[in-house]
């Protein structure tokens, strides 16, 4: 049994405008161990998604359906109380901007202990031991004097690691990171990004890696899901989503990459934007932007507009795409799942 | 912090000093002060001689420095109508009037912090709209009608006979909705020497009871706005990332709303507090005229009546005093709430 299983989840806002579907459909698992990545343009839903799985959308954010089991347990419908002692415990968050995230007034060792304390029946003494112990490991230098500053006495890097720390406080199950690294500095990014990977396999912690940054994403995860209006378009192994991705999506995205395109030349891009939430095109939410949604006569194809595609295996991965359905049932054998070698 | 106080002892006289060029301007415009002092029959080469002897026939700036050298001495001159030093006449009526403010400051303070959270955790419920409705009310009522209204409703007391009295409901309505009244609403009732000048009202139940109606109208326009502040500030601090994070790391709701919400919805409060400290004193002149209080607010509305110059001067500068006590001791409690403020210098 893998331990996150999340399927069909269904979140929506209901705005005074009327009802904003923010997921629709959601479903993957997680297993003790793995690195998934959700990567996916802004608005796109991965920030909603991370902070669904603990519950966590604001009002008026609701969970319209579907489920989230963790080791067995239903998230969705679990009384505030329980759900209090798996956050931050089982399951802890990482978010985008170490700037905002710790609070200003109280000192980081207030921060870290009062997270202990929450959880376990334990002496002050005791958790800063602890909070101690994982500030060396995330190293940061004088972890004693730094427990009793603040955060504003902080560097940026240094607040993501002292976050990084507290994620791990509990020796969680698994850690969601919305975008650990893009509110820093480039010089550090990477810093932070390998810390946190080293940190995952050493204690054996499931991520789950919210970025829009292909590149860490082939780096640090085994498994990637790739979203697009609210929908999981693609997911599979991240090597060969990476080398040889299916949806016309995902195939942009990667070709988007600065190292794809011809020195001297322009980026490429994929024509276009995302749309609103409240706006989604009907059929497939990408048909606007898609250079595929044609028929071999030039003119649109219907179903591209008109129909919502399901997944089909191609390969290892699963994929919501017309084109794909017709290459895979054309030509059976257009492409046979191969074996990749995991990621070092 | 040394350091601090001194910058903020210079700030204070700077203060001071234009306090009282623009008391000491105004006093031109106030009236004929000899008018008040000697009444219709005394002839007008006395009259004359008397403004010669009082030095009012100085040019401005020449009254002025003798003015500021004397007050440097903290000699304010004599009240004209008291006749004697000014500083005697506000020393005895001061202390009724900080008291005022002191139990009102208490009101404010004991009332609004739970109102306020109350109503940004919950903003929906029908106790929150109900607090923010008469909030509104609240602020614009003046606080002389709200005095009077108290009045009439506690001390004096109202008879309702809205509803039919012959029958049983009816008087149940009418008994309900009427109050017997009987609440002190003139003067200070008993108080109990401390000191010098200083009679509280603190020490018995009997003065306890006549701070009840001056404080509670002397509240009702900072009350609201306190609520208001404190309830818009804490919804926006809910809204933060970290009050996220504290949730995600799994923190009871109780120590996320009155630990990590409160202390930082209370860093502009405070700042706003105390400037509204500094008002309300001034504020007391309406309330201790509807109700008599004896305080400064009261000496300075008579002081105004009888042309007394330097009472009204001098008042200016001990309310002008007191705004600038305050404004320090509101930064430093600042200074030890908010970590990222250091008074001393070096920008953290």
């Amino acid at each position: 049994m893998a331990l996150l299983d999340v399927s069909n989840l269904d979140v929506r806002f209901a705005l005074r405008q009327g009802e904003v579907k923010a997921l629709r459909d959601v479903s993957f698992t997680l297993d003790r161990g793995e690195r998934l990545g959700i990567v996916g343009e802004s608005g796109a839903g991965k920030s909603v998604a991370a902070f669904t799985l603990l519950n966590l959308i604001a009002k008026p954010g609701y969970i319209a359906g579907g489920s989230i089991r963790f080791d067995g347990q239903e998230l969705t419908t679990m009384k505030p109380r329980q759900l209090q002692q798996i956050r931050g415990n089982k399951i802890s968050m990482i978010f985008q901007d170490p700037m905002m995230t710790l609070n200003p007034v109280l000192t980081i060792g207030e921060q870290m202990v009062e997270c202990l304390k929450a959880h376990r029946r334990i002496r002050t003494r005791a958790a800063r031991e602890i909070a101690l112990n994982k500030l060396r490991q995330v190293p940061i230098p004088s972890p004693e004097k730094r427990l009793d500053q603040y955060p504003h006495e902080l560097s940026g890097g240094m607040r993501q690691r002292i976050i990084i720390a507290i994620a791990l406080l509990l020796d969680p199950d698994i850690i969601v990171a919305d975008e650990p690294t893009t509110a820093l500095d480039v010089t550090i990014q990477a810093e932070i990004m390998s810390l946190l990977l080293e940190l995952c396999e050493k204690h054996n912690v499931a991520l789950v890696l919210i970025t829009h940054d292909l590149g860490v994403v082939s780096q640090v995860t085994q498994r990637t899901l790739v979203m697009y209006a609210g929908r999981v378009i693609e997911q599979g192994p991240t090597r060969e989503i990476i080398n040889d991705a299916q949806h016309p999506y995902t195939q942009g995205l990667i070709n988007a990459l600065p190292q794809m395109a011809t020195p001297g030349s322009r980026l490429n891009q994929i024509p276009g934007a995302m749309p609103t939430l409240s706006r989604i095109p009907s059929g497939c939410a990408f048909h606007p932007r898609c250079s595929f949604a044609f028929n071999d006569d030039g003119s649109p194809r219907r179903d591209c507009r008109e129909v919502i595609p399901g997944f089909v295996r191609s390969g290892n991965c699963d994929v919501a795409c017309h084109m794909v359905r017709d290459l895979v049932e054309n030509n059976s054998d257009a492409r046979d799942p191969v074996e990749f070698q995991e990621a070092p | 912090m040394i350091a601090f106080l001194i910058k903020r002892l210079f700030h204070a006289l700077l203060v001071m000093f234009v306090i009282s060029v623009v008391s000491f301007a105004i006093q031109d415009n106030l009236g004929d002060p000899i008018q008040q002092m000697v009444g219709q029959s005394v002839p007008e080469s006395e009259r004359a001689e008397l403004r010669e002897e009082l030095g009012l026939n100085d040019p401005f700036l020449v009254q002025y420095l003798r003015f500021a050298e004397n007050a440097l001495h903290f000699d304010f001159g004599y009240s004209y109508f008291y006749n004697e030093p000014t500083t005697d006449v506000i020393m005895r009526h001061l202390p009724a009037t900080l008291e005022l403010v002191f139990a009102t400051t208490l009101l404010i303070i004991l009332l609004s912090v739970p109102i306020g959270v109350y109503s940004a955790i919950r903003p929906r419920s029908w106790l929150s709209r109900l607090f923010m409705g008469v909030s509104i009310v609240g602020i614009s009522i003046p606080v002389f009608l709200t005095a009077i209204v108290l009045i009439q409703i506690f001390a004096i007391g109202i008879h309702v006979s809205l509803f039919p009295a012959d029958t049983a409901w009816g008087a149940w309505l009418n008994g309900l909705l009427s109050t017997s009244g009987g609440m002190p609403a003139y003067g200070r009732g008993d108080v109990t020497h401390v000191f010098g000048t200083w009679d509280t009202n603190f020490a018995s139940l009997n003065g306890l009871t006549y701070l009840v109606l001056p404080a509670i109208s002397l509240a009702s326009i900072m009350l609201p706005l306190f609520i208001r502040l404190i309830r818009a500030e804490m919804m926006e601090v809910l809204q933060s990332e970290y009050i996220k994070f504290a949730k995600a790391k799994g923190i009871s709701m109780r120590r996320i709303y009155f630990l990590h919400a409160l202390k930082n919805t209370m860093l502009p409060v405070i700042t706003v507090g105390g400037v509204q400290i500094g008002t309300l004193v001034a504020y007391t002149i309406l309330t201790e005229t509807v109700f008599q209080w004896p305080g400064v607010g009261l000496m300075f509305l008579d002081a105004i009546q009888r042309s007394d110059i330097p009472l009204i001067v001098t008042y200016l500068m001990v309310v002008g005093l007191i705004f600038v006590i305050t404004n320090t001791v509101v930064d430093l409690i600042y200074g030890l709430v908010n970590p990222t403020v250091k008074l001393t210098g070096k920008p953290a």
